[in-house]
């Protein structure tokens, strides 16, 4: 036990009264809060569109396939991520840097193909303002995309550096990984409703 | 200690919290709209066609500029309660101290507080009544606007019964959380005709609206936060604040404090508009209501003034005040006393025990008129 432990409660059991332990509970107040940042981006996406009057045929103009394929890497990532800390609770630090090392990869994937999407539309010569769809488009994806390098970096402490709290307590290590794969979870669960708003309604 | 055992200011904090966590990262999303606006040429806010100065106004196009208003209010109604429940909270704080009793229906305001706080997230477009939304928005605004005016009600009327039968202390906190009420009570009612659509539509952007609003918010918050500061001054520094100093801080006040926003009410009702670089000097249907100008302006200054015995007050009676001879100079039953004074780092020196509800005034078979939250006995 270290000192923090012994200092502030419930940093590694969870409160009775809310079953909660204070970085979960710290998580879901900040994905709530994440909820309204990019609710307030949807909504003004349906405002823009339902007033709009003309509006390009999304699936023409976005390449499809790789949302598609960026799909399936993030979910992946998301499972990866679930298996890394099973492995972690069985106390199986190889297979879980394994995994952790995957989910870092395919972040790294999804973003590459992101570049490869923002490298078509600059080529094609749809930047941000050519219609406020493409406008939309570049600040929702963009703004996941910084979700997603958050992301990166958070897990790759955890694979990393971050595993000294491990030695000292395993639990609050597994609650803090907990946390982040929430976090992850929810970036990718942001995505599938970017990708079925941007890409294919 | 539980839920049912924290006092309402924990309350008003509380939920003044989840607001401001679940107000602002809308706010976030109209700044993301708007850097893209400033920085790469979109136009979320502005539409395409616009003809300004003889041009069609050379923009991307496609935006709204009710985007921005809705943006913008979602954060900014959510706000005003965040402005007010910490006063609200301090008000019941000291009131129920200085009556010596519980705060009459104590549930109902915990109700009420968190109906309020649920509610703030659905009245935002009240303030945009003339943006040509339509009238079926209008009207589910207008509806969501008187509901939420029930709770503000339950929990102002509640403190005035509190004051019904309790032996009241007149100290220069309870003071100021007494002209709380009414003048809190004064800023929601002159609130209620610009809730509703009809009345508001020539009420709009007058000095009405500046008077109801700083109602709510001056004499409101303001006297809140003073009566916040008087209360606690003994817990932070070990002394008491200068209660004829309080006294001259207090009266002066409340009085210039009504002179200055009570003349903007009919200024606004006879249609004064705001935002105009004469101050409506050129219309003739001013003239008769321009010279309130005056008042309002020697109202303002003498207020000013009536602040300096109160700025004397707080830094000669942080070295010179009255020393409090206990931890808990006003007999208060909330925990805040139970600590050290002033408090040290960790505010408590040992772990303590909650026995009771937070307003346990005046308990019978009791042989004080209060009984600490932490005392075993009562």
């Amino acid at each position: 036990m270290s000192q923090e432990t012994e200092f502030i409660p419930y940093i590694v059991e969870s409160r009775e009264d809310t079953g909660l332990y204070n970085a979960k509970l710290g998580i879901w107040l900040f994905l709530a809060s994440e909820i309204m940042l990019f609710g307030s981006l949807f909504s003004a996406y349906i405002l823009l569109r339902v007033g709009s009057f003309t509006w390009p045929v999304q699936s023409e103009i976005q390449n499809v396939a790789i949302g598609a394929i960026n799909s399936v890497v993030l979910l992946s990532s998301s499972i990866f991520f679930i298996r890394a800390w099973v492995a972690l609770k069985a106390d199986d630090i190889v297979k879980y840097k394994k995994f952790m090392y995957l989910v870092i990869l395919f972040a790294f994937i999804f973003l590459t193909l992101k570049g490869v999407e923002y490298y078509q539309h600059f080529s094609h010569g749809e930047f941000p303002k050519s219609s406020v769809f493409l406008g939309l488009y570049f600040l929702m994806t963009g703004l996941h995309a910084l979700h997603i390098i958050g992301g990166i970096l958070v897990n790759s402490y955890y694979a990393g550096p971050g595993l000294y709290l491990r030695a000292q307590n395993k639990q609050w290590f597994i609650n803090r990984v907990e946390v982040a794969g929430l976090y992850w979870h929810f970036v990718d669960l942001v995505w599938i409703f970017l990708f079925s708003t941007l890409y294919l309604l | 200690m539980t839920f049912e055992r924290l006092p309402f200011f924990i309350w008003a904090q509380l939920i003044t919290a989840f607001l401001l966590l679940l107000a602002f990262p809308p706010l976030e999303g109209a700044a993301f709209l708007q850097l893209f606006d400033r920085l790469l040429g979109t136009s979320f806010f502005l539409p395409s066609g616009l003809f300004v100065n003889g041009h069609i106004y050379d923009v991307s196009g496609g935006g709204n500029a009710l985007l921005w208003q809705h943006l913008f209010w979602f954060l900014g109604h959510p706000e005003v309660y965040v402005i007010i429940l910490p006063a609200l909270g301090i008000v019941t704080e000291i009131i129920a101290c200085n009556t010596r009793k519980n705060v009459s229906g104590f549930d109902m305001m915990r109700y009420s507080v968190i109906f309020l706080g649920f509610l703030s997230f659905v009245v935002w477009s009240h303030h945009t009544y003339l943006t040509g939304m339509g009238t079926n928005i209008t009207a589910f605004f207008q509806t969501t606007t008187m509901i939420i005016s029930i709770p503000s009600i339950i929990i102002v009327s509640a403190l005035f019964i509190t004051l019904w039968g309790g032996s009241i202390r007149f100290n220069v906190p309870m003071l100021f959380a007494l002209a709380f009420l009414p003048m809190f009570g004064f800023g929601g009612l002159t609130g209620l005709p610009l809730g509703l659509a009809a009345t508001d539509i020539p009420l709009h952007d007058t000095y009405y609206v500046i008077g109801h609003f700083h109602y709510v918010v001056a004499p409101g918050v303001i006297l809140g936060l003073f009566a916040g500061i008087y209360y606690w001054f003994p817990k932070a520094t070990g002394r008491k604040m200068n209660e004829i100093l309080g006294h001259l801080h207090f009266w002066p006040t409340l009085i210039t404090m009504n002179l200055v926003f009570f003349p903007m009410l009919i200024q606004g009702l006879m249609g004064l508009n705001r935002r105009m670089y004469d101050g409506g000097a050129t219309y003739t249907f001013n003239q008769g209501i321009l010279h309130w100008n005056i008042v309002i302006s020697w109202a303002a200054w003498t207020m000013a003034i009536a602040q300096i015995p109160f700025i004397f007050n707080f830094f000669y009676s942080m070295f010179n005040g009255e020393k409090v001879n206990s931890d808990n100079p006003w007999e208060s039953a909330t925990l805040e006393w139970a600590t050290p004074t002033p408090p040290p780092h960790g505010n408590f020196t040992k772990p303590i025990t909650v026995y009771r509800e937070p307003y346990s005034y005046s308990l019978e078979g009791a042989p004080k008129d209060y009984s600490p939250q932490d005392q075993k006995e009562i």
